[in-house]
C-alpha cells in the first residue's frame, strides 16, 4: 500500500505508533515531572528507565569493545568484516543511554555538573565519566564511516594513526564501568535478595556484558543481514557462537561458585517469589542457550544461533532487571510495574536506535569493508580505486 | 563537638509537636491531615509512628560515614563537623541514587515538581551552628527528643538503660547501626515494629566501605589494564608484521 508515495509497511506503521506515544510520554515527562509519567516513587526510586535504558543499554552495546578488542588487539581479523556494524550498534547504543539518562534524571539541565563537582568516592560518578569519554571514543571509531562517505581521506588517516590508543581506551573504560554498573549495588547488600547480592557483582557485570556484546552481534548480524539483504558471514557467525558458548560456561561455573561459596544453594531450589524470576532468567541466559550451543550442527545454523543468541539477551536483560528491582521487593514491601508511559518512552528509544541504525546503514559505507574484500572479484577493481577504498 | 538527637520513646505522648515544628522550620505545610500522614514524604521530613499506645520517631539518622554522601556523583550530601548531614540542591542533578543507597529510606523525592530535590531532615544546620537544639527537640514537651553533644546523649542513653531495666528493649539505635550515626532511639518494643532495619541485617559496618573496596582498586588496576591491553596490542601487532615482511620475502624469492 502506498499513500501520498510513501511506502506503508508493518514496520513502519509500528514505528510511527511507537513515536506518537512516546512523544505523548515525552510531553507528559517534561511538563508534569517523574511522578505523573511513572510508576516509581520513594520506595522504588529507580525503575524501569534505570533497569532497563541504563543498566541493559549498555550491557548491549558492549559488542563495541569486545569485537574491536578481538580484531585490533588480539588480531582475529576473520572478524574484520563486522567491527563497522558493531561500531555503530555501540556508539548508537550509548548515545540513546545518555538521550534514556536524560529522561530519567530528575534535574537533566544539571547533568554537566558532573564534571565540575566530582565526587571520587561515588560508583555513579566513576560510570558516568567512563560512559562520557567512551562515547567520545565511539565517536572516533565511528567516525572513517562518515568521512569515507565524503571522500575526505586525510583526517581518516589521522584517525587510524589513533585508532590504537582508541581501542585500548574504549576497552579500559568499558572494563571500568561495564563492572561499575554492579558496583552500584555492592552498597545496598541489605535490601538486596541473596540470590544477587553478592559482593561479585562487578565481576558478573563484566561477564554478562561481554556475552551480551557476542549475543547481540550475532543477533544484530542476522536481522541485518534479512532487512538489509547483505550475505551472511556464517563462519564467523560461527566462530562468534563458539565464543558465546565458551564465555556462558565461565560465568555460568562461577555464577554456581559463588551461590555454592554463600551457602544458599539449597533455596535456589525452594519456589519463591524470587525464586522464579531466577529460574526464568537461568534457564534464558544459560540453559537454552548452552544446550543449542553444545551441537556442533547448531552452531553452523544461522536460525540456532539466532535462537541461542536471542535467549541470552532475554537471559541477561532479566538478570539485570532482577538485580534492580525483583531483589528489593521484598525489603521494600512493594512491587513495581512500570507505567505504559515509562515503557512506551523505552520502547521510543529502541525505535530511535533501530531508526538511526537503518539510516547509517543504508546511507554510510557500513557493511561496504565486507562486500570490497569478499563479495567482489578482486581483480575487477582498478587498483587506484581500490587504494582509495581502503 | 559533634552534636547528636537523643529520642527516648517511653517519654513520648505523640503529642506531634515536633512535626509541627519541623514543618515550621523547613517552611512546609502543616495541618491536620498532613498530621495523620504515617510516611515520611517530601513534605514530611519526620514522622511520629503510633503502635497500640507506643510512639516511636523517624528521622534521617544523619550517619557518621553516611551511604548518600559517598554515593553522590556531584557531592550534593555532605556530614558537618557538628553532625548534620546537609544537602546542596544546586550540585543536584537527581539520579536518585541516595534514596536507593540509604539503609533508613529517609531521603524522599519531589515527584511531582518539574525541578525536584531530594528531601530529608537535614538537622536544622543553621540552627545547630548557632548553639541552638534543633526545631524538634525545642518543641518537645516532655523531653523524648534530646539534643545535645553526641558523647554525652551516648552516656545518658546507656544510664537509662541501666537505671530501667525492663522498661527498655537492651538497645541503644543508631550506635553501632552502619557504623554508627548522629540519632539515638531507645524503645520498650522492638524497632523493626516500626520499620527500623535490624542490626543483623544492615550491620556495624559503614555501608561505604561496600563500593569503597572496589574504588579503591581503580588507581592500580587502571595503569594495569592498559598495559597489559598495550602489550598485547604490541605482540600481536609485531607477530602480523613479521609475518607480512616474511611472506614478501619468500616472494622476492619466488617461492610459493
Amino acid at each position: 500500500m502506498t499513500i501520498m508515495g510513501i511506502k506503508i509497511t508493518f514496520w513502519r506503521v509500528v514505528f510511527v505508533v511507537i513515536m506518537v506515544l512516546g512523544l505523548y510520554s515525552t510531553y507528559v515527562r517534561y511538563l508534569q515531572g517523574l511522578g505523573a509519567v511513572s510508576n516509581m516513587n520513594d520506595n522504588f526510586p529507580w525503575g524501569l528507565w534505570i533497569g532497563f535504558d541504563c543498566l541493559c543499554g549498555i550491557m548491549l552495546a558492549a559488542g563495541g569493545f569486545v569485537v574491536t578488542g578481538a580484531v585490533y588487539i588480539f588480531h582475529v581479523e576473520r572478524l574484520h568484516c563486522i567491527v563497522r556494524s558493531t561500531v555503530l550498534t555501540a556508539f548508537l547504543g550509548y548515545v540513546l543511554f545518555i538521550v534514556g539518562l536524560l529522561f530519567d534524571l530528575g534535574r537533566p539541565w544539571f547533568i554537566w555538573h558532573q564534571l565540575v563537582y566530582m565526587n571520587f568516592h561515588s560508583v555513579m560518578f566513576e560510570v558516568g565519566m567512563c560512559v562520557m569519554t567512551y562515547t567520545t571514543v565511539l565517536f572516533f571509531e565511528f567516525l572513517p564511516n562518515v568521512l569515507e562517505r565524503f571522500n575526505l581521506h586525510a583526517p581518516i588517516r589521522w584517525v587510524k594513526k589513533i585508532y590504537p590508543i582508541l581501542i585500548i581506551l574504549g576497552i579500559l573504560l568499558s572494563t571500568l564501568h561495564q563492572s561499575s554498573l554492579g558496583s552500584l549495588f555492592l552498597i545496598v547488600p541489605e535490601k538486596m535478595n541473596p540470590f544477587w547480592a553478592t559482593p561479585a557483582l562487578p565481576f558478573f557485570f563484566f561477564l554478562s556484558a561481554i556475552a551480551c556484546g557476542l549475543a547481540m552481534t550475532i543477533f544484530e548480524s542476522t536481522l541485518s543481514s534479512r532487512a538489509f539483504g547483505r550475505g551472511l558471514e556464517r563462519s564467523v557467525l560461527t566462530e562468534l557462537g563458539g565464543a558465546l558458548y565458551v564465555v556462558l560456561w565461565v560465568i555460568a561455573l562461577l555464577r554456581v561458585e559463588d551461590y555454592v561459596n554463600r551457602g544458599i544453594v539449597k533455596s535456589i531450589f525452594q519456589p519463591s517469589y524470587e525464586a522464579y524470576f531466577l529460574w526464568a532468567e537461568l534457564a534464558m541466559a544459560f540453559a537454552i542457550p548452552l544446550f543449542i550451543l553444545s551441537f556442533k550442527a547448531a552452531r553452523k545454523s544461522p536460525t540456532m544461533l539466532y535462537i541461542a543468541s536471542l535467549s541470552t539477551i532475554l537471559g541477561f536483560v532479566t538478570n539485570r532487571l532482577n538485580v534492580a528491582m525483583t531483589s528489593m521487593e521484598t525489603w521494600i514491601g512493594h512491587h513495581y510495574l512500570p507505567k505504559w508511559t515509562e515503557v512506551s518512552i523505552t520502547l521510543m528509544i529502541c525505535a530511535m536506535g533501530f531508526f538511526c541504525f537503518s539510516l547509517a546503514v543504508n546511507y554510510l559505507p557500513i557493511f561496504e569493508d565486507e562486500h570490497s574484500e569478499k563479495h567482489e572479484p578482486a581483480p575487477l577493481i582498478p587498483i587506484a580505486e581500490q587504494t582509495l577504498v581502503h | 563537638m559533634s552534636k547528636a538527637i537523643l529520642y527516648d520513646a517511653t517519654l513520648c505522648i505523640g503529642c506531634k509537636q515536633c512535626e509541627g515544628a519541623c514543618a515550621e522550620q523547613n517552611k512546609l505545610p502543616y495541618d491536620d491531615k498532613i498530621a495523620g500522614e504515617t510516611l515520611q514524604s517530601e513534605h514530611k521530613y519526620t514522622v511520629v509512628l503510633t503502635q497500640n499506645d507506643r510512639y516511636m520517631r523517624r528521622l534521617c539518622q544523619h550517619c557518621n560515614e553516611p551511604a548518600c554522601a559517598s554515593v553522590c556523583p556531584v557531592g550534593a550530601f555532605h556530614k558537618t563537623k557538628e553532625g548534620p548531614v546537609v544537602y546542596d540542591v544546586w550540585k543536584c542533578i537527581g539520579c536518585r541514587y541516595c534514596m536507593l543507597a540509604c539503609a533508613f529510606s529517609q531521603p524522599k523525592y519531589q515527584w511531582g515538581k518539574l525541578n525536584p530535590r531530594v528531601t530529608k531532615c537535614i538537622m536544622c544546620p543553621d540552627r545547630v551552628q548557632a548553639g541552638k537544639p534543633t526545631a524538634c527537640a525545642e518543641a518537645c514537651p516532655t523531653g523524648a527528643t534530646k539534643f545535645g553533644e553526641r558523647d554525652d546523649l551516648i552516656a545518658e542513653a546507656k544510664d537509662r538503660l541501666r537505671q530501667n531495666p525492663g522498661t527498655y528493649i537492651d538497645e541503644i539505635y543508631g550506635l553501632t547501626e552502619v557504623g554508627g550515626t548522629s540519632v539515638f532511639l531507645l524503645s520498650p518494643v522492638p524497632f523493626e515494629d516500626y520499620g527500623l532495619p535490624k542490626l543483623a541485617k544492615i550491620g556495624d559496618k559503614p555501608l561505604p566501605e561496600y563500593t569503597g573496596r572496589v574504588m579503591e582498586l581503580m588507581p592500580d588496576f587502571i595503569p594495569l589494564w592498559a598495559l597489559i591491553l598495550g602489550g598485547v596490542y604490541w605482540v600481536s601487532n609485531r607477530r602480523a608484521e613479521v609475518a607480512e615482511v616474511e611472506a614478501e620475502e619468500r616472494a622476492l624469492r619466488g617461492e610459493k
